[in-house]
C-alpha cells in the first residue's frame, strides 16, 4: 500500500507568523494543467493592513541593523533555498508548466539573483554616495537610505525567480515589504516565505500575501503608512495601474511602474542582467553637512 | 545691545533696464502671447514693474514644438563636450552681468540685495559651471548603462529664489541633453526673462531653452502636455500632488521638490552664539520663504529660556526694510497672497494658544511686510508646527533627550532638511541618521553648493538636484523602462 501523503495548509506570512486570511477565505490553486494544487488564503483588506503595521514595526530594527549583518542574514535565506531545491523545482514546474530541467534552471537563477543581491548590502552605499566638493569649509557627505515600508506586487509569470527578483532589492537596503504574490501561482511564494521564516530574517520584514491583487492593491497603493510601491505584477493582469499610481499620490509614494512596452504593461526578461535599478528605485539620498576649523 | 544707526547705502537701480511689456521666449525669439496679460509688482513698493504676458494651452504647445525640434535637429546632435562650452558660456555671463541679475531680482522678489548678490547669483552662476563639465563625463557618471536624455523637459519653479531655481533646473537639463520649456512663477518672471536675453548672447540654438510665463493654468498646460517627456517641479506639496497625478499611468515621469517643516535642534551643549546666529539664519534667511527653513526650533529645556532670550535680543538687531539697501538683513514678502498666509497662519498660532513675540521693529507703509515673529509654547499639535508657513516665523519647541528629539523632528509629513547644534560628534552622527530628511545640517544650516544633492524625503518629494545624483533625474539608461 502507497502511503497516504500529508498535504500541507497553505497561509499567509505576516510579521513572522503564517495566519490564514482574517476573513476566513481561500481560493483553489491549479497547476499549469489546471489540476488542483491547494486552497490559499484569500486576503483581505484588512490583512493588507496589518501586513503594513507588521512592516512598520520591523523597519527601524532591519535598517538599523549593520550593512554585514542584513548581508548575512539574507545569505542565510540563499542556503536554506538551497536546501529546499527539490521542493521549489517541483512547485515551479507545476506552477509554470516549464520542463523539469527548465524549472531547475529557473530555481538556480533564482537562488543565484537572491546570493547576488544579498552581496550589495554592504556595497550600495559607497557605490551610490560619497563626498560631495563643496566651495567652503565643510565636509558634505551623501548616502542612500531606505525608503521606508514598500508594497509589491509580485510578477503573476515568473513565480520564484521574478518573486525573488523583486523582493531581494527591496529589502537588501533595509526597507521592509508588502509582498502580493502570484494570484495563480503562489506555492512557491509561500515556500520562500516558509524560507525566510526558518532564516534569520526578522518578522516582519517580509510579509506575504495571496490572493486577489486586484482587490487589495488599491487599499495599498492609497495606505498612507506605505511611502513606496512596486507595480510590476499588474503586468498580466486586468489592474488599472494608472488608478494605483494616481492613489500613491496622497502621500507621495515613490511609484515604480511596471515596464511599458507598445501594448501596456508587459513582464520584464528575468534572466537578463537587471543591474541596480531595483535598488536605487527605493533608497533616498541623504546629504549631510558639517563645518570645518580649528 | 546697541543698536548702530546707518546712513542708508542702496543699491543703484540704474543698472537694470525694465521693459513696459514683456512676451514670451519662444524658439529663440520674444513673440507675444495668446493669453492675457499680467503685472508683476515689486513687492516692497506695490510699484508695478512690467507688463508680462500670460502663455496659454496653444502658446505652451508652441514652446513644446519648439524644444522638440531644437531637441531632435540640433541639442541631440551635438556632442556633450559642445554642450558644456554653451553652459561655460551662460556661467561666464551670469557673473559678468551679476550685478544686472542681483538688482533686477531684489526688484521683483523683494528680498535683500545682499542675499541676490551673494548667494542667489553666485550661487545660479556656479550651477551652470558645475554642470558644463558633467556635459561630456555622463558616462562616468555611475547612472546605469547608456545614459540619454528623455527629451523635451517641462519645467516649473517657484517665486522664493526666482534665478536660482532656474538654474537648478536648466542647467542639468542641458547638460545631459534635454531642451526644456520652462515657466517661472507669476510674481517673479523677470529674471527669467533676462535669462532669456542672455541665452541669445550666448547663442544657445534657438528653441534649446523656452521660457514661457503665467500661473496655475500655465503650469498645467505644461503637465499636461503629451510632447513633455518628463516634468521637473519645485514648489507646494499640493501641486506637487496634482502634478503626481496628472502624470499617473503615462509613460511621462517628475521630480518633484516640495515643501518642508524643518527641525532645528539645539542641544544644552551645542555652540550657542553659533547655534542663535544657525537660527536666525534658518528662518530669517529670505523671509522664511524656503522650503528647507528651520521652522521648528526644538530646544532642550534645560537651555530653552537662554536660548529664546538670545534669539529675541539679536532678532531686535535684524534691519527689516527697503531691500535694494545693502545693510537690509530681512526684505518684503514676495506678494499680498503670501503675507495673507502667513498672517492667517500667525493668528492661528495665537487662537490655539502658543505665545506670540515680535522685535516689533518699524515698517514700511507701502509693501509686503512682516515682522520677525517667535512663537513660544508651541504644540506639536498647533498649526504652526506642522504646517509650513513660508515666512519669517519660528516655531519653538522644547525636548529633554535626544530620543524625544528625534521622535518630535520626524514628527511631520515632511522630509526635506533639518539642523542640529551639539558640540558631540558622535550624537551627530546619531542624529543624522535618525533623522528623517534629506539634508541634515550639523552646527550649520541653509547651505547650498551644485555639487551636493538636494531633495526630500516624504511628502518633501522625490529626485535630487544638484551633484551625480541630480543627473539621474535628467536620463534614462538601459531600456528605459
Amino acid at each position: 500500500m502507497t502511503r497516504v501523503e500529508v498535504k500541507k495548509t497553505y497561509k499567509l506570512y505576516v510579521g513572522g507568523a503564517f495566519p490564514r486570511s482574517e476573513s476566513g477565505r481561500s481560493y483553489a490553486v491549479s497547476d499549469a494543467r489546471g489540476q488542483f494544487l491547494a486552497n490559499a488564503s484569500l486576503a483581505s483588506r484588512k490583512d493588507a493592513r496589518d501586513a503594513v503595521v507588521a512592516a512598520r514595526k520591523a523597519q527601524p530594527g532591519w535598517a538599523g541593523a549593520t550593512a554585514y549583518n542584513r548581508g548575512q542574514v539574507l545569505y542565510r535565506v540563499a542556503e536554506v533555498m538551497e536546501s529546499r531545491r527539490t521542493q521549489f523545482v517541483e512547485e515551479t514546474r507545476a506552477a509554470e508548466g516549464v520542463t523539469p530541467a527548465r524549472a531547475a534552471a529557473l530555481v538556480d537563477a533564482a537562488i543565484d539573483r537572491w546570493v547576488w543581491y544579498a552581496g550589495w548590502s554592504d556595497k550600495y552605499p559607497q557605490v551610490l554616495g560619497g563626498l560631495n566638493p563643496v566651495a567652503g569649509p565643510f565636509f558634505d557627505i551623501s548616502l542612500p537610505e531606505p525608503t521606508g515600508v514598500v508594497a509589491a506586487l509580485a510578477p503573476q509569470g515568473s513565480s520564484l525567480l521574478g518573486l525573488v527578483s523583486v523582493v531581494a532589492p527591496i529589502i537588501v537596503t533595509g526597507n521592509t515589504a508588502v509582498v502580493l504574490a502570484s494570484r495563480e501561482r503562489p506555492v512557491p511564494a509561500i515556500t520562500l516565505a516558509e524560507s525566510l521564516a526558518t532564516s534569520d530574517v526578522p518578522g516582519g520584514v517580509v510579509n506575504l500575501l495571496t490572493g486577489d491583487p486586484a482587490e487589495m492593491a488599491p487599499w495599498l497603493a492609497s495606505h498612507r503608512d506605505v511611502n513606496a510601491i512596486d507595480l510590476t505584477g499588474v503586468a498580466g493582469t486586468a489592474i488599472d495601474w494608472a488608478e494605483l499610481e494616481r492613489a500613491a499620490a496622497d502621500n507621495l509614494k515613490r511609484v515604480r511602474r511596471p515596464r511599458l512596452s507598445q501594448d501596456g504593461p508587459t513582464e520584464p526578461d528575468w534572466s537578463a542582467n537587471l543591474g541596480l535599478d531595483r535598488l536605487t528605485a527605493f533608497v533616498e539620498t541623504k546629504t549631510v553637512w558639517h563645518p570645518k576649523g580649528r | 545691545m546697541p543698536t548702530f544707526e546707518y546712513a542708508p547705502a542702496s543699491e543703484s537701480r540704474a543698472v537694470v533696464d525694465i521693459r513696459s511689456t514683456y512676451g514670451l521666449f519662444i524658439g529663440g525669439t520674444f513673440v507675444a502671447g495668446t493669453g492675457g496679460i499680467f503685472t508683476t509688482v515689486n513687492p516692497a513698493t506695490e510699484e508695478p514693474l512690467a507688463e508680462i504676458a500670460e502663455a496659454s494651452a496653444a502658446d505652451v504647445d508652441a514652446a513644446v514644438k519648439a524644444a522638440r525640434t531644437a531637441y531632435t535637429r540640433v541639442w541631440s546632435r551635438m556632442s556633450g563636450s559642445d554642450r558644456g562650452k554653451y553652459l561655460f558660456r551662460i556661467a561666464r555671463l551670469l557673473q559678468e552681468r551679476a550685478r544686472e541679475f542681483a538688482v533686477l531680482e531684489t526688484l521683483d522678489n523683494g528680498k535683500p540685495i545682499k542675499e541676490t548678490r551673494d548667494v542667489d547669483v553666485p550661487l545660479a552662476a556656479a550651477h551652470f559651471f558645475y554642470h558644463a563639465g558633467w556635459a561630456d563625463k555622463l558616462e562616468y557618471a555611475a547612472l546605469g548603462p547608456d545614459p540619454r536624455p528623455h527629451g523635451v523637459v517641462g519645467q516649473v519653479i517657484p517665486w522664493n529664489f526666482p534665478l536660482l531655481m532656474l538654474a537648478w533646473k536648466i542647467a542639468p537639463a542641458l547638460a545631459t541633453g534635454n531642451t526644456v520649456v520652462l515657466k517661472p512663477a507669476e510674481t517673479t518672471p523677470l529674471t527669467a526673462l533676462l535669462f532669456a536675453d542672455l541665452c541669445r548672447q550666448a547663442d544657445l540654438p534657438p528653441g534649446v531653452v523656452n521660457i514661457v510665463t503665467g500661473a496655475g493654468p500655465t503650469g498645467q498646460a505644461i503637465v499636461d502636455h503629451p510632447g513633455i517627456d518628463k516634468i521637473a517641479f519645485t514648489g507646494s506639496t499640493a501641486v506637487g500632488k496634482m502634478i503626481a497625478r496628472s502624470i499617473a499611468g503615462t509613460r511621462r515621469r517628475a521630480t518633484l521638490e516640495l515643501g518642508g517643516k524643518a527641525a532645528n535642534i539645539v542641544f544644552d551643549d551645542a555652540p550657542i552664539d553659533q547655534a542663535i546666529e544657525g537660527i536666525v539664519n534658518g528662518i530669517f534667511f529670505n523671509q522664511g520663504q524656503v522650503c528647507c527653513a528651520g521652522s521648528r526650533l526644538l530646544v532642550q529645556e534645560s537651555i530653552a529660556d537662554t536660548v529664546i532670550k538670545r534669539l529675541q535680543r539679536r532678532l531686535a538687531t535684524l534691519r527689516v526694510g527697503d531691500p535694494l539697501d545693502k545693510n537690509t538683513d530681512v526684505g518684503a514678502i514676495n506678494s499680498r497672497r503670501q503675507l495673507d498666509r502667513i498672517t492667517e497662519l500667525s493668528a492661528a498660532g495665537e487662537a490655539e494658544g502658543a505665545l506670540r513675540w515680535d522685535s516689533g521693529c518699524p515698517l514700511p507703509d507701502k509693501g509686503f511686510w512682516f515682522r520677525p515673529t517667535v512663537f513660544t509654547g508651541v504644540a506639536q499639535t498647533h498649526r504652526i508646527a506642522q504646517e509650513e508657513i513660508f515666512g519669517p516665523v519660528l516655531s519653538v519647541l522644547t525636548f529633554r533627550t535626544p530620543g524625544e528629539a528625534v521622535a518630535k523632528a520626524n514628527n511631520t509629513a515632511y522630509g526635506l532638511s533639518a539642523g542640529v547644534w551639539t558640540e558631540k560628534g558622535s550624537r551627530i552622527l546619531w542624529m543624522a541618521d535618525q533623522l528623517r530628511a534629506g539634508v541634515v545640517w550639523a552646527n550649520t544650516f541653509n547651505r547650498f553648493d551644485p555639487a551636493s544633492p538636494f531633495g526630500g524625503y516624504k511628502e518633501s518629494g522625490y529626485g535630487r538636484e544638484g551633484g551625480r545624483h541630480g543627473l539621474a533625474a535628467y536620463v534614462v539608461t538601459g531600456e528605459g523602462a
